[in-house]
């Protein structure tokens, strides 16, 4: 330790200092107590990091592109200023709400942005099915409703089969 | 009476060294989930937590792993039953931390733990003694796999199992590994290891995970990214710097043997007078003499059934426990006092350490390869 570092943020001696390293390319950012308070980042689990990151470095474009992330969640309510406070999301919907802001933070945190492991694929099978059966529910309803009893009774019989199909899915 | 369930049964971590294992204490898989169309627990409101742990106690607790465990809604535990599990790694601080509406499910042999309503709906760990992704992995996967039959998951094709935090997106997997270090400790270069590892995208902490300490040399290894890679690549890449953690550790070993024996059999001989004589003994203090009795059992000076008793008391020396042996309420000199005397008591009919200098390029070494290599033929 030779001379204090001073604080990216407001210049007062820095006491909290981050480093990541990550695909060989060191992020380090020196804040004084206040400072790294005001991010979050004395709670060892939030990860501010990489939003902070973006934030200074990046060119106006980004910022940009930054504003076109929507400010709450339209799913859970969750905004954009929580997420930054505590590096966490609301409910899984906010990671197409917040995309813009979280996709250049991925790459940074992450080896890749695209998915390459496990796939659940029995609750997919099973979701697949139940998104059929719901559809073909409303199909009903709207047949019963314009009094199309030929393709209700159709309806029926394939929500019926579906729904057959489902349960010897599960028993297996 | 969760607690004592918990310490009538056998513990993978408190009973797992069976086998010669140097370096790796334990090896643990955890997998995050989260339910689909439920907010994560951290902004879900009262109702909407209750609904998901009323979900998923029962849907856990009836998997097969699971039966004649335990059962347990966190607010309904006393802060030392709490402490307890924290100490065993049965659940983390932050569950601790937030009892409300939070569960756990815990396996007979305590070495399956999912936890409910921590920071994502679903925390799963399986651990193992010694080293052993591979196992601790099937084990995990196959769990994952029981449970996504009866839940569904929230997971996306781009971004895989979406997490609250996203630096757990993608496959929600963190592998760890405690590895005991002590030669790269005494010889100052744990420092050194951490930033060579952290380039490499891999995390080092203290046993207790995140903003612990050191003590006792025992460090978590694990891997920092979760997305963009397979589990598996993520654990084979972890593998290989493992296996080079551990092969600094050995030379780092044979070095201080080279160069000053006298150094390492003066600290291993004081450790063991300190815990059969001591009468103070604070759980810091404790961990860094039990670490050196284990780094005594790997250079044969003393007894390999040490090993077990070693690892053991790396978890009864911890607080918690302390005061749970002691009965009653008891305030920090106090339990400084009990867990002298309990430490007296375990080493009381240990014999003296026997000085010998092995030859460094015999016994250790091979013992670890050994071991290194049986994780590769596990794997293939």
């Amino acid at each position: 330790m030779s001379k204090p570092l001073k604080c990216d943020v407001c210049d007062e001696n820095a006491t909290v200092h981050l480093t990541q390293i990550i695909n060989n390319q060191i992020h380090k950012i020196d804040l004084c107590e206040s400072c790294a308070e005001e991010k979050g980042i004395t709670n060892p689990d939030g990860y501010s990091l990489a939003d902070l990151l973006v934030k200074p470095e990046k060119g106006s474009e980004e910022a940009a592109e930054s504003l076109e992330s929507l400010d709450e969640c339209p799913e859970c309510g969750y905004t954009q200023k929580e997420f930054k406070k505590t590096g966490r999301l609301g409910c899984e919907y906010c990671y197409e709400t917040f995309r813009p802001l979280l996709g250049r933070a991925l790459e940074g945190m992450h080896r890749g942005d695209q998915h390459k492991g496990k796939v659940p694929e029995e609750a997919l099978e099973r979701k697949s099915y139940e998104d059929r059966i719901n559809s073909l529910e409303s199909d009903l309803q709207k047949a019963i409703a314009n009094e199309q009893y030929e393709e209700a009774a159709q309806f029926r019989d394939e929500i019926l089969e579906l729904k057959k199909s489902l349960e010897a899915e599960e028993t297996t | 009476m969760v607690i004592k369930d918990i310490f009538d049964s056998k513990s993978v971590m408190t009973e797992g060294a069976a086998k010669k294992c140097p370096v790796v204490l334990m090896t643990r898989v955890r997998l995050a989930r989260n339910l689909s169309d439920h907010p994560f627990p951290g902004w879900a409101k009262a109702p909407q937590k209750k609904e998901v742990l009323e979900t998923c106690l029962p849907a856990i607790a009836t998997l097969r792993p699971m039966k004649s465990g335990i059962t347990a809604e966190i607010e309904e535990l006393s802060e030392l039953e709490k402490q307890i599990l924290v100490e065993r790694h049965l659940i983390s601080r932050e569950l601790s931390g937030s009892p409300e509406r939070a569960g756990v499910v815990i396996s007979k042999d305590q070495s399956v733990s999912v936890m409910i309503n921590e920071e994502d709906h679903l925390r799963m760990q399986v651990v193992k003694s010694g080293y052993r992704f591979k196992s601790a992995w099937n084990a995990v996967n196959n769990l994952d796999t029981a449970l996504e039959g009866g839940l569904n998951y929230a997971f996306s094709s781009r971004l895989g199992y979406l997490t609250a935090c996203p630096t757990n997106v993608g496959t929600g997997m963190r592998a760890s590994a405690m590895m005991h270090l002590p030669a790269l400790v005494i010889s100052n270069q744990m420092e050194k290891v951490v930033r060579a590892v952290n380039q490499l995208g891999i995390a080092v902490r203290g046993l207790f995970g995140e903003g612990s300490d050191a003590s006792g040399s025992i460090f978590q290894i694990s891997n920092q990214t979760t997305l963009g890679e397979s589990e598996e690549a993520i654990i084979k890449r972890l593998s290989s710097v493992l296996k080079t953690i551990i092969d600094q550790e050995i030379n780092a070993r044979e070095k201080i043997l080279e160069n000053d024996p006298s150094k390492l059999l003066d600290k291993i001989g004081r450790a063991y007078g300190i815990l059969q004589n001591s009468h103070l003994l604070s759980s810091n203090e404790c961990m860094n003499l039990v670490s050196l009795v284990r780094f005594g059992v790997d250079l044969e000076m003393f007894p390999e059934e040490m090993r077990n008793i070693v690892d053991r008391l790396f978890i009864e020396c911890q607080p918690g426990h302390i005061q749970y042996h002691a009965g009653k309420s008891i305030d920090t000199s106090e339990r400084d006092a009990c867990r002298s005397e309990y430490l007296r008591k375990q080493f009381e009919n240990v014999d003296k350490p026997v000085k010998r200098i092995l030859n460094p390029t015999t016994g250790e070494e091979n013992a670890d390869t050994e071991s290194t290599n049986e994780e590769e033929n596990d794997k293939g």
